[in-house]
């Protein structure tokens, strides 16, 4: 019965080392994994600037991002951009660029918009590699070019590589 | 991959002046170009890289997509209801493949 007893110890013991044994590993490699190249702030202007056709962006309260504060998984990131503007034939929002700041490609997307939409706001779901600031750039059609601004921070990321 | 099962969500009817929101999602891998397979070597890019919504022939939404846009992606916006008609939805890939969806309102 007692020898029963500490075979049925040992038989554990081993299980337990295995597991441990391949948890290390596992570690290991996620350290070793390469990393995909990230863009910095000045990417993500440049990319802007490529776009508006070199109007530096103005800060502005009308472009507001509905993003959560602390993203889960970065492969599905929900977002809006509400921009505040009557959305009338004199006076509509063009262009919508989505912009972030520390992924791979500074990129996200682009909507253009027509007076038919009635109101600027639209949604969609992005990837993000890291925590950082997406940007909302929108050109108006008097011309001026305003951004909005927020920091989501990603629990994991979402660009593979 | 081409874009498959497009849905759209789009009330049927409303009243002139109205504004409401437009969902659309297409099945789509949205492949980045910057993951490696099982050899090795990158998976090259698949993505649906433009979607389109026409009202009666007009175009009056369009987006580009870049790779860091979600698998299957899901899309909203709004739109003022002026007559009745239909709006047509179109999803293109980079291999140029497009699938399409039309969706009728009416308007009183």
């Amino acid at each position: 019965m007692s020898h029963q007893r500490s075979q049925t110890l040992t038989v554990n013991r081993r299980g337990l080392l295995g597991a441990l044994g391949g948890g290390v590993l596992v570690a290991a490699g996620a350290g070793l994994a390469p990393r995909a190249a990230k863009a910095t702030p000045e990417d993500a202007g440049k990319w802007v600037a490529e776009l508006t056709g070199g109007k530096p962006p103005t800060d502005d309260p009308r472009v507001a991002l509905d993003l959560p504060p602390i993203a889960e998984n970065g492969n599905t990131v929900p977002v809006t951009v509400t921009v505040d503007s009557p959305m009338t034939d004199g006076d509509y929002v063009t262009k919508i660029h989505v912009v972030a700041e520390g992924n791979p490609n500074p990129g996200l997307c682009t909507f253009e918009l027509t007076p038919a939409c009635g109101k600027a706001e639209v949604s969609t779901r992005m990837r993000l590699a890291r925590t950082q600031n997406v940007v909302a750039v929108a050109e108006l059609s008097d011309g001026t070019v305003i951004s909005g601004r927020k920091e989501v921070k990603v629990t994991i990321g979402g660009c593979g590589g | 991959m081409a874009a498959n099962r497009p849905r759209v969500k789009v009330p049927k009817t409303a009243k002139k002046g109205d504004v409401f929101q437009i969902k659309t999602l297409v099945t789509h891998a949205m492949e980045t170009g910057l993951r490696k397979g099982k050899d090795g070597n990158p998976i090259p890019r698949d993505i649906v890289n433009t979607f389109t919504c026409a009202f009666n022939g007009k175009t009056v939404f369009t987006m580009k997509l870049e790779p860091a846009i979600s698998a299957n992606p899901y899309i909203a916006f709004y739109q003022q209801a002026t007559e009745s008609g239909d709006y047509t939805f179109t999803w293109t890939d980079d291999a140029g493949d497009s699938v399409s969806k039309t969706a009728s309102i009416q308007v009183s």
